[in-house]
């Protein structure tokens, strides 16, 4: 069966990541509105000839077309640009190092399974064009990232009631083992006390309560940021290896 | 599948980048068909090629020296540093003819998905260079890719506050292409770095 007969289909997908394979072309990781997280081809693509040019650099939002391929990996025959945001992303180092953290994380949000997920899809979208086209702190569009992926994931933490007996209210202590903000009665050994400014952070963050969360101090950023990050590695089980590069003073 | 050092010869061959399983079979059989002289000619290449190349320890350049015949050129100046990700970058632009400063290697570009960092690049060495006075302007060759960018993006907000003047290789329109094929980045870029017609 010759590759021209295999079925095409379209989709809008956000790039996450391209990995080099031979001598010119790429796998690029792709998060697509109506594929869910899957892989495929661009032949040619780091040829300075290449008919892509720059639409499939990481963080850009394309609507492609795709040969399906036999096993996983598809491959990529035409890209439109519909959101080029790498460019501006990456003459910024704060914004690119966020970036990348948000592409890590889109990708344990959403496993290479085909099954779409609107939600992560719009927030990685979101995120990206945040980056690129706002003033925003690229480390609070990050941690808000984080925070609204995770609460599409169904574990983000509780923030507005005990992670463990549900009381309502804004409870001092924070275990990220227990999930969240834990009551008095609850609170177990290793429990944080976080600055209650920094879990309003964290509460104007997951609702995207850009004035609150401007406002905050770099001292409740960085408390607030060690809280989401430590939340999610523990509940996706594994560490986010791009976070050491985020310079959280910005 | 084939047994002993034919087989041998076949797996090695494959670990190759670009090697599938069809041409380390292809290339094997084919030294095997060849004259004795022309494989210890290739073995004698490889052996030379891993026992006395190795990189410049000024600008990690490869070199059969301690430094590269670039570095060791009087001809050549100090004041001008290219920076780029790799040995074969600093090839393509003495093609160019046109540059006749050094270089400096990094090793590759920053790629925090992939668990690079700015400390695995050898940017601690060209702070060395910089701080022996004699440089004047950095021009950062790496790749123009987000990679390569950011890469960029990190070493002008590192040097640039030291006083340096810092620029980035001009992006745009290749020559000989049809502007309507052009992508909206390279085409935007162009439109941003147009200069005037003499």
């Amino acid at each position: 069966m010759g590759v021209s007969t295999r079925k095409l289909f379209r989709d809008d997908a956000v790039v996450l990541r391209t990995f080099k394979l031979g001598e010119a072309d790429a796998i690029v990781s792709l998060l697509g509105r109506q594929r869910g997280r899957y892989r495929a081809m661009a032949k040619g693509l780091r040829r300075t000839s290449s008919k892509f040019g720059a639409r499939l650099a990481p963080f850009s939002h394309v609507d492609l077309q795709l040969i399906e391929g036999r096993s996983e990996l598809h491959t990529v025959t035409q890209a439109v640009g519909l959101h080029l945001s790498g460019g501006a992303i990456s003459s910024d180092w704060a914004a690119y190092t966020a970036a990348c953290v948000i592409a890590e994380a889109a990708e344990r949000l959403v496993p290479e399974d085909h099954q779409p997920d609107l939600d992560v899809f719009q927030l990685t979208l979101g995120a990206f064009r945040a980056l690129a086209e706002t003033d925003l702190p690229p480390v609070l569009v990050m941690d808000s990232y984080l925070l609204r992926g995770m609460k599409s994931a169904g574990w983000a933490p509780s923030l507005s009631e005990c992670a463990s007996c549900g009381k309502a209210g804004s409870h001092r202590a924070f275990s990220v083992a227990a999930g969240g903000a834990v009551c008095g009665d609850c609170r177990p050994g290793g429990a944080t006390v976080p600055a209650p400014a920094s879990l309003e952070l964290m509460r104007a963050l997951e609702a995207g309560d850009w004035s609150n969360a401007t406002a905050a101090d770099p001292r409740q950023r960085t408390e607030a940021a060690g809280l989401i990050a430590a939340h999610f590695q523990w509940h996706s089980e594994r560490p986010l290896k791009t976070l050491k590069y985020v310079p959280h003073q910005t | 599948m084939y047994d002993g050092a034919l087989g041998d010869l076949i797996e090695e061959l494959g670990q190759l980048p670009g090697i599938g399983p069809k041409s380390a079979q292809r290339l094997a059989f084919h030294l095997l068909a060849s004259d004795s002289a022309d494989v210890e000619r290739l073995t004698s290449a490889l052996e030379r090629v891993k026992a006395q190349v190795r990189f410049c320890e000024n600008c990690g350049n490869v070199t059969e020296a301690e430094q590269c015949g670039i570095c060791r050129d009087p001809r050549r100046t100090e004041t001008l540093i290219c920076v780029v990700e790799e040995p074969k970058d600093v090839l393509a632009v003495e093609r160019t003819g046109e540059f006749r400063g050094r270089y400096h290697v990094l090793g590759g570009a920053i790629n925090p998905l992939e668990g690079i960092g700015p400390d695995d690049l050898r940017i601690r060495q060209l702070m060395v260079r910089l701080q022996k006075g004699e440089t004047k302007e950095l021009i950062l060759a790496t790749d123009p890719n987000t990679e390569g960018e950011a890469t960029a993006t990190y070493l002008a907000m590192l040097v640039k506050p030291m006083g340096f003047k810092v620029t980035r290789l001009a992006s745009g329109l290749p020559v000989g292409g049809d502007l309507e094929y052009a992508d909206e980045v390279t085409l935007g870029r162009a439109f941003s770095g147009r200069r005037d017609v003499d």
